[in-house]
């Protein structure tokens, strides 16, 4: 069965065409509070670099990932962190 | 069409200049990504306003209806929406939200 880190990383894949993507699930990390499912994978978080935001500000670059990701937020995704660049911000942005 | 919670969100934003919709509140707040907020606008040393989603369903449903965004923490500022708890950090670390405040003719207590 594919997990919802691969849903995640497909899903973007094929809507942004990224040029680096990482996705972590760092549910565990959560686990116990609010929000936090029996069966995890509910935190997660993404480095995505991709051409495809270039002159988007963070909050559309967000909101357009948010959207591709919909399904996953209606079948309990609870968090996710974002960090979105485009490939000319990438080297001096991401530490 | 009308609807009470975004009526109240709007009012919310609109009387509050620095408003954060949250888990929990400023001394306790219940999850670790409003913290982080919480302790970036204490640092800053802006005065804000909180609302507790978790004490509030329709808000806490409604908050990210209002602002297309699906996570909580969501802060505004005058009225406009700034971002959830990544963008408030990127832009805190690059000294953004500080001129952000400042420019909106915010106290904040020094100049990062």
């Amino acid at each position: 069965m594919k997990t919802r880190a691969d849903r995640i990383a497909s899903r973007l894949a094929e809507t942004f065409a990224p040029t680096l993507l990482q996705v972590a699930d760092e549910s565990a990390r959560h686990a116990g509070h609010a929000g936090a499912g029996e069966g995890g994978e509910t935190h997660f978080a993404v480095t995505m670099v991709a051409a495809a935001f270039a002159g988007q500000g963070r909050v559309d670059r967000s909101r357009a990932v948010h959207a591709a990701l919909a399904a996953e937020f209606a079948t309990g995704l609870h968090a996710l962190s974002l960090t979105l660049r485009t490939p000319a911000e990438h080297p001096t942005t991401i530490a | 069409m009308s609807n009470p919670t975004f009526d109240r969100i709007t009012s919310d934003i609109t009387s509050n200049p620095v408003m954060l919709y949250m888990k929990g509140n400023a001394m306790f707040p219940q999850c670790g990504f409003s913290a982080r907020v919480v302790q970036i606008l204490t640092h800053i040393g802006v005065p804000f306003q909180t609302a507790n989603v978790l004490e509030d369903p329709a808000l806490r449903d409604g908050i990210k209806a209002f602002s297309n965004w699906p996570t909580i923490p969501q802060l505004y500022v005058k009225g406009e929406f700034v971002g959830g708890c990544d963008i408030v950090t990127e832009m805190y670390q690059s000294g953004e939200l500080t001129a952000l405040l400042a420019e909106k003719g915010l106290p904040v207590e020094a100049a990062a």
